[in-house]
């Protein structure tokens, strides 16, 4: 009886929440297209006199090209740097009888407790010793690191439901280790390994410690680097600014637009284990 | 990072080499070859830093040269130094804070999105678009709606008031607190959503029977059976909580004063503005410290490391 009454009050708090979650979106989207002047004279909630695309043609010359260009190459290395040694890793984990590889596993879970605040400071010595300071080299290696534990959790929990009945039959049939890796484990674990691609680019696109500390020039500003920049340099030109937070979101947007459980499942990590 | 690159070459070698005759593995069993390249690399650049911060945290460094041992100079420092006393206590608060005000809202809407109706599912893909922000974006933007002379509080003096939130101390912990619940609650709300599907249709439909009503069924069903989704969210939240950085320093810098300067915060400063990496050494070994034993206390007390289901006795 009382399941088919509609809940009202459930439907009024889901309103108040889309307000409060979409009314920064609406004044960011706006203000992206106002000029300046127009935003201090009417405020973000007033209605735009006019609008222009200047905003973001203006922030891509400024630099916000290259940024772009500099993150996304940050996020390809990182992920091709997680796909190349996690998966063998966690392949190692669920089907060695090794002690060693059991002992690896739990220092990446360890690892899963460890905050990158906690090694900013001994990571800018390292990569200063290594020579690697305002490069984006030194920016890749970190943030791959970081992202490794949470990919082998991922993809040793997908690993661990292929059966056993079809690696003996694979053995049986004399499949080297390597064969069953490459035309078993790796076709079978496609879901886990989707996840573990956008687990590491969000990192990646997303990353913000190790720029901060480990970059310096502008030749190797990252975005996220870019919008904290502008954001201390020019607060003032709002417009400007949320146009450029903006263009750092439409990349992810697309992926939540056309791969969106890959998405929400990269997002989640363990969480969603 | 060369060594990292050569290191990772010569387990690739050993493995090829060693993979047919190695003593222990079965036949198709991969040898540790396979996990040598994973653990050398994380090792290198997630392992070995953790053990240098504990070393450089009896060290003297200002970033030039090379680390001094100063034995236990940085810690005793820090022990009378009033804000890194009160830069835990800000953590503390903070993260309490974000889990009181997380929790609840999270819990309600991961139940209400659980259920399958249309008009949830459409609203339920607009309140996860905080997430796909990085927590940069999210901070810049939030300061820009909310700055002063030009943001909604300068167009809406009636809700508050003088307009400056970052100009008083709970003003700035406010906006911190609701800057991350903005952008982490849908991460929250996903859990629960899930943990809320998963729940028996059978136990509802026995309550049902018995009379209870919607809000008896959430109290004494739904509630129960979400309790190892409370921990796990919880954890999430309290590590997330304590080492809040990005935040901080884009919306309040730490202040006004040092007010919400938190340890992670403090730890920035303490390395990449005054230079002193030895002692911001310490602040980041006992942030570590911190942060895993309050997982450690949470998992044993919850009993979550015992409790493999919450299915037992259905």
């Amino acid at each position: 009886m009382t399941r088919k009454r509609p809940n009202y009050l459930a439907g009024l708090g889901s309103l108040v929440w889309l307000f409060v979650v979409g009314l920064p979106l609406y004044v960011m989207l706006i203000a992206t297209f106002r000029t300046r002047a127009d935003y201090a004279a009417n405020g973000p909630l007033g209605l735009p006199d006019d609008l222009t695309l200047d905003n973001y043609l203006n922030d891509l010359d400024d630099g916000f090209a290259r940024y772009f260009l500099n993150t996304a190459i940050v996020t390809v290395c990182v992920v091709g740097i997680v796909l190349l040694l996690v998966p063998p890793l966690a392949y190692a984990i669920v089907r060695s009888d090794g002690k060693a590889t059991g002992r690896v596993f739990r220092l990446f879970l360890l690892g899963l407790a460890i905050p990158s605040q906690a090694v900013i400071v001994p990571m800018f010595y390292l990569i200063n010793e290594a020579g690697l300071y305002d490069n984006l080299i030194g920016v890749i290696l970190p943030t791959a690191a970081f992202a490794m534990p949470v990919c082998v959790l991922v993809l040793t929990g997908v690993m661990r439901d292929i059966t056993s009945e079809l690696y003996e039959a694979m053995t049986v049939d004399g499949a080297s280790t390597r064969r069953i890796f490459l035309q078993l484990v790796l076709p079978l674990s496609r879901s886990g390994l989707s996840t573990v691609v956008v687990f590491s680019a969000l990192q990646a696109w997303n990353g913000f410690l190790f720029p901060l500390v480990l970059t310096q020039s502008s030749q190797n500003k990252v975005i996220t680097m870019g919008l904290y920049d502008f954001q201390t340099e020019h607060g003032v030109d709002i417009p400007g600014l949320l146009a450029a937070v903006v263009l750092s979101v439409i990349p992810i947007l697309l992926v939540y637009l056309f791969a969106r459980r890959a998405l929400v499942q990269g997002l989640m990590g363990v969480g969603g284990k | 990072m060369t060594t990292a690159t050569a290191s990772a070459a010569d387990g690739e070698k050993t493995r090829n080499r060693r993979r047919p005759a190695r003593p222990g593995a079965g036949p198709g069993r991969p040898g540790f070859a396979w996990a040598a390249p994973a653990a050398v690399f994380f090792g290198l650049f997630a392992l070995v830093p953790l053990l240098l911060v504990a070393v450089l945290s009896f060290t003297r460094w200002n970033g030039l040269g090379s680390p001094e041992f100063a034995g236990l100079e940085n810690w005793s420092a820090l022990l009378d130094d009033p804000v890194m006393v009160k830069s835990l206590w800000l953590s503390l608060v903070l993260t309490v804070l974000g889990v009181a005000v997380q929790t609840p809202l999270s819990i309600l809407l991961g139940v209400w999105a659980a259920g399958h109706q249309r008009n949830r599912a459409v609203l339920s893909a607009i309140y996860f678009v905080p997430l796909l922000l990085s927590i940069t974006a999210v901070s810049v933007l939030w300061r820009a709606v909310l700055d002063p002379n030009f943001g909604i509080p300068a167009q809406a003096k009636w809700l508050f008031g003088d307009g400056n939130l970052f100009g008083v101390q709970a003003g700035a912990l406010g906006v911190l607190v609701f800057v991350s619940t903005w952008q982490f609650t849908p991460l929250h709300t996903l859990l629960y959503q899930g943990a809320a599907r998963a729940v028996p249709r059978v136990l509802y439909q026995a309550a049902q029977i018995d009379g209870a009503g919607r809000v008896r069924q959430f109290f004494h069903i739904t509630l129960p059976q979400l309790r190892n989704t409370v921990v796990t969210s919880t954890i999430l939240m309290v590590v997330g909580g304590l080492t809040t950085f990005d935040t901080v320093l884009i919306l309040t810098q730490g202040g006004p004063g040092t007010d919400t300067t938190n340890s992670a915060y403090y730890m920035y400063q303490k390395a990449f503005k005054s230079f002193d990496f030895g002692t911001a050494s310490a602040v980041a070994l006992l942030l570590v410290l911190v942060a895993g034993l309050v997982s450690l206390v949470m998992v044993r007390l919850s009993g979550y490391d015992r409790m493999r289901s919450t299915l037992e006795g259905v």
